[in-house]
């Protein structure tokens, strides 16, 4: 055993020595990012067409610093979030920290600076009531331009089949006819009525006693899982009706069709056990903290002037979920193509 | 119900064999159930009066973060100090580069554990780096630092008390189950409400689930020191502190050790969850890989998790251990130890001044990526397309011929007749004592108004918890009878039981879509591994001597299994059963992101909705009385509450193998 030790001990030196040697060579080698958030690796390929979306301007600006961007669980969010980030680093040179968050969580976050900036908010009055106008923590940035809808929604070829599905706008008891075709192994002897997410902004179990319909919530658990849900019954024909709401990169692709029920008006949802009315319609609006919208950076100027529509969403957001393309690449790809849209965004 | 688990109690001693009581219980039950169905039953309603007060408590809360002295003056600065040190060791990791940090890793564990180690730890965390998940990875070594720092620097001083003074080792051991049993999921909300999300809360959600091993392992550290040696020290005329300090923490240094261990692989279990109140790191890329429905993602994060606990598991392991030997052989070469502290101390330098002077930056080169997402994803894709039709099948075949009729048969039986039943068998099979803690903590469950939704609850546990020791007894018996079998699952369990328990949902989805099917595949699959390592160290525990004495007079395999090997690893098999029910609980509730609804839902939803906040903590609240109430039952017959009371629980999430070593 001893004797052929000291060529194993030179040999275990030798290693040890190359190992550090390559390792801090090729390090050389590579540029190293500067920051964590800032290292965006832009593919080769696309680094020709990149011109102006990868060049700092920033020179006469202030300091951009960090921004906390709250990123809720839908893509359309993150399709936001993509662009919106990726113009702060590459045109103002901010620090970007992305923190993946619910949408009521993300609220908490205003007081303490956890976050700066919800891009893509959803109503959420009693929030905004109490971090915008009693402890005005945060504020209102504007709209984002898209329009939201939320509703509910059937599959074209189980409409084209039972077409009276669509005097639900008038009387939505006509949905319980259709209940034990809607019926799942989860939903009892009632029709499942598939939600997305736990955290999204719904009314459905109220909207179900207020229109007394015998149909129960099943939560899928998040956007994904509703898709491949809605996709698996497209898929074999089955029927399904799912909560849903555009701008949504999915529901422009497959056919589906909004369920209209008695159309909003101010008040009908106050008591959230008994609604009888459908969803109010949406315009989404950014919100930041107050630390934020004072901070005087730039960042501030460029989210509030954000503004961009539902298609537009739905690309970057198709880019992302549908192509697996990484956040960047897909902002990327879509600011190349759109420059006079995203520049009106600068300060 | 105590009136008839005791008279059910004194039958024992009369000698009816357990299994006759069990019939004439599930009889009378029976019986009782046809008469009395849909009467004293307590249907589920969101607007309870109860989850209201909560809901006010809440705004309390926040009417009053600013202005409450509590808050102002206790609350806030531990919120403030914790996010002070979280931003100091995040500013520290960020000093030294990858390369820098890879060298100290691979030093540190040279020349306190050994060369192979010093590899396995550097090779480690190149992979980590190669999966493109080094920054997530240091976010959690950061959380995990501070975390474990905190745990200890709590949970060390409070063992060592408890170790010595037996009064408080009884008033706390009930403290630390509850703390163990409860789902981290369950107290986010409350932590959120108080500390707000951030750094703060994600680190003190930490301690609490990583504090108790800290406190268990201590003590038991501190009680094995000898009698004769403490009595020996006294009579010399040592102080009590002298006899601390000399005698009982330098000879428990090496259970102290494994103290260590266990809270940094606890912590690291439950980084996910903590992921939910913005934790950055590793637990996040998991969360958005489930978001997305990801696989391949959430697989390579998982793997950068078992790395990671793989490193430190390494590294600390060796705390336990007396310390490598004074010469050190390195292969078939032997170095003094003089001279491995020179080299590792070399090594070390060089990766640190190495990385400074080539400016290789503490982010791990993004162009050097090794993807393994694409081909899982693919192959994920291909079971959908190919298995659809009949995972479906297979899924709505067991919701109504078993879900629903046990669901249906608990929730519309009255309360007061399960909760009869239920402490009836913890009588019958654990004892009276046992009983009444299950009586009690039903009633409660009853009183937080989610009687309903626990139910739903039960019904997948019970569910997962038989199919889980089904499969976990076969698997086990099988792996001690057969040495390759073994061989084949170690590996396969050591992994499984350190990757996160979110990453067994996404396969699951992929099959049986949002259901609670999938929570009870995912709760499965989750709970075999530690049943399996139980039930094979249990089975090869049986004596060579009775086996070759059963062969020889004749038994075939089978009766040799039955008859013998699995009678002789009854305590084992208990110890598994227990196990198994308390992962399967966490993982069952876990499923209420996935569809899995009931109490675990609720937990979820109170956490998002603020409407739902008050029904959120009742719910986390009866899981706990619920996690409780299984505990219980499976406890045995209380003969192993000398192992279990120690050191028995931390083997829930993480590492039961090395838990049964010790035991």
């Amino acid at each position: 055993m001893i004797h052929v030790g000291t060529s194993t001990r030179r040999f275990a030196a030798i290693g040890a020595v190359l190992a550090i040697v390559v390792s801090a060579c090729s390090s050389a080698a590579t540029p190293a990012p500067a920051i964590p958030a800032t290292a965006t690796p832009a593919p080769a390929s696309q680094a020709a067409a990149s011109q102006a979306a990868a060049s700092p301007s920033a020179a006469s600006l202030a300091p951009c610093g960090t921004v906390n961007i709250a990123v809720n669980p839908w893509v359309g969010y993150r399709a936001d979030a993509a662009v919106v980030g990726y113009l702060l680093k590459n045109q103002l040179g901010c620090t970007v920290v992305d923190k993946n968050l619910d949408e009521q969580p993300s609220w908490q976050g205003f007081p303490t600076g956890e976050v700066d900036v919800i891009l893509e908010n959803w109503g959420h009055e009693d929030l905004a009531a109490k971090y915008i106008t009693t402890d005005k923590v945060a504020q209102d940035a504007g709209q984002t331009g898209n329009e939201g809808i939320i509703g509910w929604y059937v599959p074209k070829f189980f409409v084209d089949a039972n077409p009276d599905i669509l005097t639900a706008k008038t009387d939505p008891t006509v949905l319980n006819k259709y209940a034990a075709q809607f019926k799942t192994s989860e939903s009892g002897d009632k029709g499942q009525l598939l939600d997305g997410a736990t955290s999204f902004v719904t009314n459905d179990q109220g909207m179900i006693n207020g229109f007394g319909l015998n149909f129960k919530v099943v939560y899928s658990g998040s956007e994904a899982a509703s898709n491949k849900a809605i996709q698996s019954a497209i898929d074999k024909q089955q029927p399904i009706i799912a909560y849903y709401y555009t701008p949504n990169w999915f529901s422009a692709k497959v056919a589906l069709v909004h369920i209209e029920l008695p159309a909003w008006t101010t008040g009908c949802d106050t008591n959230p056990k008994l609604i009888k009315c459908d969803y109010p319609p949406y315009h989404l609006n950014k919100v930041v903290s107050t630390k934020f919208a004072t901070s005087g950076s730039p960042a501030y100027t460029l989210i509030s002037k954000f503004n961009w529509t539902n298609d537009d969403q739905n690309l970057v957001a198709s880019y992302i979920q549908s192509d697996n393309m990484s956040d960047d690449d897909a902002a990327k790809k879509w600011l190349d193509a759109n420059t006079a849209k995203w520049q009106a965004w600068l300060p | 119900m105590t009136a008839i688990a005791g008279v059910l109690t004194r039958q024992v001693e009369i000698s009816v064999p357990r299994w006759v009581q069990l019939i004439a219980l599930f009889g009378i039950g029976a019986v009782l159930y046809v008469l009395l169905q849909g009467t004293s039953t307590q249907p589920h309603d969101d607007g309870a009066p109860l989850f209201l007060t909560l809901n006010g408590v809440r705004d309390w809360v926040e009417a009053n973060r600013t202005i409450n002295p509590v808050f102002v003056y206790v609350l806030g600065p531990i919120r403030d100090g914790i996010d002070l040190l979280d931003q100091a060791v995040t500013f520290a990791l960020a000093q030294v580069s990858w390369v820098g940090l890879m060298a100290i890793a691979g030093s540190i564990s040279l020349v306190l554990v050994s060369w192979r180690t010093a590899l396995l730890v550097t090779g480690s965390l190149l992979a980590i780096g190669l999966l493109s998940l080094w920054t997530e990875t240091i976010q959690t070594l950061v959380l995990i630092v501070n975390s474990v720092a905190l745990a200890l620097a709590i949970g060390i001083p409070l063992g060592v008390l408890a170790g010595r003074n037996d009064r408080f080792l009884r008033v706390v051991t009930p403290i630390l189950d509850v703390m163990q049993i409860m789902p981290t999921f369950a107290y986010l909300s409350p932590l959120t409400l108080i500390f707000l999300i951030g750094p703060a809360s994600a680190v003190i959600a930490t301690l609490i689930y990583a504090m108790p091993p800290a406190i268990r392992i201590t003590a038991l550290g501190i009680r094995g020191v000898p009698g004769e040696t403490v009595e020996a020290a006294t009579s010399l005329g040592a102080t009590d502190s002298q006899v601390l300090r000399k005698v009982q923490l330098p000879i428990a240094r090496r259970t102290i050790g494994l103290a260590v261990n266990q809270t940094i692989m606890m912590a690291l279990s439950i980084i996910v969850i903590a992921a939910l109140i913005n934790a950055p790191g590793l637990g996040e890329s998991i969360i958005v890989a489930i978001e997305g429905l990801k696989f391949g993602d959430a697989v390579a994060a998982g793997a950068a998790i078992v790395l990671l606990a793989m490193v430190l598991d390494r590294i600390t392991a060796s705390a336990s251990q007396a310390g490598p030997p004074p010469v050190v052989a390195i292969g078939p070469l032997r170095v003094t130890r003089r001279t491995v502290r020179i080299v590792g101390l070399t090594i070390a330098a060089i990766g640190v001044v190495g990385g400074m002077v080539a400016n290789v930056g503490p982010v791990f080169p993004p162009a050097w990526h090794v993807g393994i997402a694409k081909p899982l994803d693919d192959g994920v894709r291909w079971v959908e397309i190919n298995l659809g039709s009949a995972t479906d099948a297979v899924k709505n075949a067991v919701s109504y011929a078993l879900f629903n009729p046990v669901q249906t048969v608990l929730t519309t039986a009255p309360w007061w007749l399960v909760v009869a039943i239920i402490a009836g068998i913890a009588a019958i099979v654990t004892g009276i004592r046992a009983a009444i803690v299950v009586a009690v903590a039903l009633a409660l469950i009853v009183a937080l108004q989610v009687w309903e939704h626990a139910m739903e609850t039960l019904m997948m546990v019970m569910v997962s918890v038989v199919i889980t020791m089904a499969i976990g007894v076969a698997l086990g018996v099988w792996a001690a009878r057969s040495r390759l079998v073994s061989g084949i699952l170690r590996p396969l369990n050591d992994a499984a039981q350190t990757l996160p328990s979110f990453v067994y949902l996404l396969p699951a989805v992929a099959l049986f879509g949002a259901s609670r099917f999938t929570a009870i595949l995912a709760a499965i699959i989750y709970a075999i591994p530690a049943v399996v390592r139980l039930v094979e160290d249990g089975v090869r525990g049986v004596s060579t001597t009775v086996i070759e004495a059963a062969t020889a007079s004749g038994a075939n395999r089978m009766q040799l299994i039955v008859k013998v090997l699995l009678p002789m690893a009854r305590r084992s098999l208990l110890v598994a059963a227990n196990q198994g029910v308390v992962l399967v609980l966490a993982m069952v509730v876990l499923g209420g992101l996935v569809g899995g609804q009931a109490l675990g839902f609720d937990v979820v939803d109170g956490f998002s909705q603020r409407d739902f906040f008050g029904r959120g903590i009742a719910a986390a609240l009866g899981i706990v009385l619920l996690g409780i109430v299984l505990d219980r039952i499976t406890q045995g017959a209380g003969e192993r509450r000398s192992v279990r009371g120690v050191v028995g629980r931390l083997g829930v999430g993480l590492n039961s193998n090395r838990v049964t070593r010790e035991a």
